[in-house]
C-alpha cells in the first residue's frame, strides 16, 4: 500500500505501513542527492510554499532543496508575527497565497494545531515543517531514516531521548514514529520538562540517565532552551549539564555500537559536550543529509498525488 | 392582554411537583393556576399540550460585553438569542471595556437594557478595573442594580482582597462570585493538564489550579461569614469540597456551566478553538461528578457562561484563542439530554430556575405560582433541529454545537407577563 495523503500533520495519525512506505521511497530519493546533476523531474510544473511563521535555517533549506532537485518551484516566506498581529489571521495569509494557485504548503508556526487549521481552510497539500511543542514529522522520519540506515532496523531496539520533552516537537513525533515501529522508547530528563503522561503515547519515563542510557540503541539529545531556566524548568543549567548533559562520564555509560543523534542546532556544552559531537558514532549530520531524502519522499507522496 | 397557556404539563420546581394544568397571566404577574381555566375577555390563548411549561431560565453568568465589544455581542441582541433559548432573566459579568466597577456603568447597563427582551441584571465588579487591588463601590452598585459581584474572568488572587470582599457582602446582602482560578498554577494554560495536553503539546491547566482557589474561597467564607458564590465548577475535587464545606457553611453556593456537564476535553481534539473555555473542559470522571453534584443538591445552579467571541480571534490558532462559547440558545435542549442521561427533569429545571432564584434572592421569580412574576417558558421537548450558525440568533456563532443534531426547542417564552419570543414554525404547525 503506497502512502498517498494530502497532508502530513503528524505521526500520530499514521501507520506503521504509512510510515515504512515514507521511508522507502526516501530511500529511492538518496541517491539523487550524490549525482552531479542533482535533479529528477517529479514535482515539474508544482509550486511549493514555505510558510514559516517562526525564524528557522535548516528546516527551511531542508525543505527548499527538497523541492528544487524534485524540480519544483519554490516559494519561501517567513511571516513576522507582527503582520499577524496587524490584523491577517493564519488562515487569511495561507488562503491569500493558495489563490495564486501553489500545491503545497510547508508550515511551521509557533502554535501548536497551526497547520491543521491552515489544512481544514485550503485545497492544497499541508506539511507540518513544526508547530509549537506538538509535533514535527519530518524531523522524526529523517531520524527513523537515520537510525535505519546505521543500525538495520528499529524494531526491538532501545532508542533513550534525553531532556526538554514537555517543550519538543521532536520528541513527541519521534516517540510516535520510534514506537509505532516496534523500539522501545525512554523519555529522560528532570521531572520538569518530563511530563508523567508521556506513558500514554507509549513511553517509557525515566528522571535517571543511568537507567536511559544502559543498553540503549540510540542516544536522542534534545536542544535545551536557555530561557527553561528563567521559567524556572531547571534550577540551573550548570545542574542541567551535570546531570543530564551528555559528556565523557556518562558517555562511559553507553554500550559499543550505539548511536549519538541530536535534531539541531546544539548547545554544545549544555546538553551535549563538543568532543561527543564529534565522535564518530555521531549522527548528527547524517540526518541532516538524510532531511533532503525524506522531505523529497514526503513532496512527492502528498504533492505528487495532487492532480 | 392576558395569556393564557392552556394544557401544558407544569414542572413546578420551586415545589417540586408537575402536573397538566392551565396558567393564566394578567399584569405582569401569575394570576391562577389551575385546571380548566376559562378564557375571559381580550386573552391570548397559547394551547401547549404536549409541551413542557416551566419558569423563564435564569442565567446568572453571562457575558454580553457591551460596552466595549458590541461587534462581538450586544445588551440587546444578546437578550434576544437569551429569550430565544429560554431565558427571562440574564446575568451579565462585569469584564466589558471599561469593566461595570462603577455606579455610572451599572446604570449604563441598565439603561441599555429598558430595550431588552429579557431582564439583564448587571454584576459588578469587586475590584477597580477587575485588577484585583482596590474594593470598587459595593454599595453604590448595589443601589443602582447591581445584582451580584464578580471579576469574573480573573480570579483575585489576593486573599485579603478576597476576605474584605466577602465581609462587604454581609453589608449589601450580595453575593460575590469567585472564579476560583489560582493564576501561578494556571500561568499560560490552555486546556485541561492531562494526556492529551501533553500529546497535542499545549500547556496544560490542572484541575489544582481550580481545587486549590475553591478551598482558600471556602476558608475565606467561614472567617467572614460572607455570601460566597463559586463560579464554573469544572472538576470532581471541586465538587467534593464544596460538598464539605455547604455542611458547616450553609451561605455558599455554586454553579456549573451546561458544557461541563455536557463535554469533555475530547472536544479540544483537532485544536477546536470553540470547545477552549475557562476553566477548560475535563475528564469523563470530572463530568460524572459534576453531574451528581447537580443531582445530590451540592451544585445550586447551572449557567451558560455564554462568552461571545468574534470568528477572527477564534481562528488565531488554538493557543491565542481567547476563552469561551456561546450558550443562551443550545443550552435547553442540552438540559433535556442530561434529563435523558438520569438527572431527574425536574431537578435540572430547578437548578436553572428556583437554584439561581434563592442565590440571587429573587423571591418572585423561578417558580409557577400566584402572584410570582410571569416569567414563564413553553417548549417542545420532541422538536429537532439542527444547531448551525444561521440558526443562531447570537451575533457571535463560537459555539462547539454547530452541526450536532439538538432536541428540544422553546416555542414561546413569556417575561415579565409579555411574550418576548415565540417560534413561528411551531406555532404554525399547531
Amino acid at each position: 500500500m503506497t502512502w498517498h495523503a494530502k497532508d502530513l500533520i503528524g505521526l500520530e495519525n499514521l501507520t506503521r505501513e504509512n510510515i515504512e512506505n515514507i521511508l522507502e521511497t526516501a530511500d529511492s530519493f538518496k541517491e539523487i542527492s550524490s549525482r552531479a546533476v542533482k535533479k529528477v523531474p517529479a514535482l515539474r510544473g508544482k509550486t511549493i510554499v514555505n510558510l514559516f511563521f517562526e525564524p528557522s535555517t535548516r528546516t527551511k533549506t531542508s525543505f527548499e532543496l527538497a523541492a528544487k532537485r524534485l524540480s519544483a518551484d519554490v516559494l519561501s516566506f517567513e511571516v513576522a508575527t507582527s503582520s499577524i498581529s496587524k490584523g491577517e489571521t493564519i488562515v487569511d495569509t495561507a488562503q491569500n497565497i493558495e489563490a495564486m494557485k501553489v500545491d503545497c504548503f510547508v508550515v511551521r508556526h509557533s502554535v501548536s494545531g497551526a497547520p491543521e487549521l491552515i489544512s481544514r481552510n485550503v485545497s492544497s497539500a499541508v506539511i507540518n515543517a513544526g508547530d509549537g511543542c506538538h509535533e514535527h514529522p519530518t524531523q522524526a522520519l529523517l531520524d527513523l531514516f537515520t537510525v535505519k540506515e546505521a543500525l538495520g532496523r528499529i524494531e526491538g531496539i532501545k532508542i533513550a531521548i534525553i531532556g526538554d520533552i514537555l517543550h519538543s516537537r521532536v520528541a513527541r513525533s519521534n516517540i510516535w514514529g520510534f514506537s509505532k515501529l516496534g523500539a522501545k522508547v525512554y523519555a529522560c530528563g528532570p521531572p520538569t520538562i518530563v511530563p508523567a503522561q508521556l506513558d500514554r503515547m507509549g513511553a517509557v519515563i525515566t528522571y535517571d540517565i543511568k537507567e536511559a542510557l544502559q543498553d540503549a540503541d540510540v542516544v536522542y539529545i534534545l536542544r535545551l532552551q536557555k530561557e527553561r531556566q528563567k521559567e524556572n524548568f531547571l534550577s540551573s543549567l550548570k545542574e542541567y549539564s551535570m546531570y543530564y548533559g551528555i559528556d565523557g562520564i556518562k558517555y562511559g555509560m553507553i554500550k559499543k555500537g550505539a548511536v549519538i543523534m541530536h535534531p539541531g542546532p546544539m548547545n554544545r556544552g549544555v546538553e551535549i559536550k563538543s568532543e561527543i559531537a564529534e565522535k564518530e558514532n555521531a549522527l548528527i549530520l547524517d540526518q541532516v543529509t538524510n532531511g533532503i531524502a525524506v522531505r523529497m519522499s514526503v513532496l512527492y507522496l502528498t504533492t505528487g498525488s495532487i492532480k | 392582554m392576558d395569556i393564557l397557556i392552556k394544557n401544558g404539563n407544569v414542572l413546578e420546581p420551586a415545589q417540586a411537583t408537575e402536573g397538566i394544568c392551565d396558567i393564566l397571566v394578567r399584569q405582569g404577574r401569575i394570576a391562577r393556576v389551575a385546571k380548566n381555566i376559562k378564557a375571559e375577555g381580550s386573552c391570548r390563548v397559547i394551547e401547549a399540550k404536549g409541551l413542557y411549561v416551566m419558569p423563564g431560565l435564569i442565567d446568572m453568568h453571562c457575558h454580553l460585553r457591551e460596552p466595549g465589544r458590541e461587534d462581538e455581542e450586544t445588551i440587546y441582541n444578546g437578550s434576544l438569542s437569551a429569550a430565544r433559548g429560554g431565558f427571562t432573566t440574564i446575568c451579565c459579568m462585569p469584564n466589558t471595556s471599561p469593566a461595570l466597577d462603577s455606579k455610572v456603568a451599572i446604570s449604563f447597563v441598565k439603561h441599555r437594557a429598558l430595550a431588552a427582551a429579557c431582564d439583564v441584571l448587571p454584576v459588578g465588579a469587586i475590584t477597580i478595573n477587575r485588577e484585583g487591588r482596590e474594593l470598587a463601590s459595593f454599595g453604590e452598585m448595589a443601589q443602582e442594580g447591581a445584582c451580584a459581584f464578580s471579576d469574573d474572568g480573573d480570579c483575585i488572587m489576593d486573599s485579603l482582597i478576597m476576605r474584605r470582599a466577602l465581609e462587604y457582602t454581609k453589608l449589601y446582602g450580595k453575593k460575590v462570585i469567585s472564579h476560583a482560578e489560582d493564576k501561578f498554577l494556571s500561568k499560560n494554560g490552555v486546556m485541561n493538564e492531562g494526556a492529551l495536553s501533553v500529546q497535542m503539546g499545549l500547556i496544560g491547566i490542572p484541575r489544582q489550579a481550580e481545587e486549590i482557589m475553591v478551598s482558600r474561597d471556602v476558608c475565606l467564607a467561614e472567617l467572614t461569614g460572607g455570601l460566597l458564590h463559586v463560579a464554573h465548577l469544572s472538576t470532581r475535587e471541586a465538587v467534593e469540597v464544596m460538598k464539605r464545606a455547604k455542611r458547616s457553611c450553609p451561605g455558599i453556593s455554586c454553579e456549573v456551566t451546561i458544557h461541563h456537564l455536557s463535554l469533555t476535553e475530547e472536544a479540544v481534539g483537532g485544536y477546536n478553538a470553540n470547545a477552549k473555555v475557562s476553566p477548560p473542559l475535563r475528564t469523563a470522571r470530572d463530568q460524572k461528578a459534576l453531574i451528581e453534584g447537580v443531582k445530590d443538591g451540592t451544585i445550586d445552579c447551572i449557567v451558560t457562561d455564554n462568552a461571545p467571541h468574534s470568528q477572527e480571534e477564534k481562528e488565531s490558532g488554538f493557543e491565542n484563542a481567547p476563552f469561551g462559547m456561546v450558550g443562551f440558545e443550545t443550552a435547553l435542549p442540552l438540559s433535556l439530554e442530561l434529563a435523558e442521561r438520569g438527572v431527574p427533569l425536574l431537578q435540572v429545571v430547578s437548578r436553572w430556575t428556583a437554584g439561581p432564584a434563592r442565590i440571587l434572592g429573587l423571591e418572585d421569580r423561578g417558580s409557577i405560582s400566584e402572584g410570582k412574576r410571569a416569567d414563564i417558558i413553553v417548549v417542545d421537548p420532541g422538536k429537532e433541529w439542527t444547531c448551525t450558525e444561521e440558526s443562531l440568533q447570537s451575533k457571535s456563532k463560537n459555539t462547539p454545537f454547530l452541526g450536532r443534531r439538538m432536541k428540544g426547542k422553546v416555542s414561546v417564552t413569556v417575561c415579565n407577563g409579555k411574550i418576548v419570543f415565540e417560534d413561528k414554525a411551531s406555532r404554525e404547525k399547531r
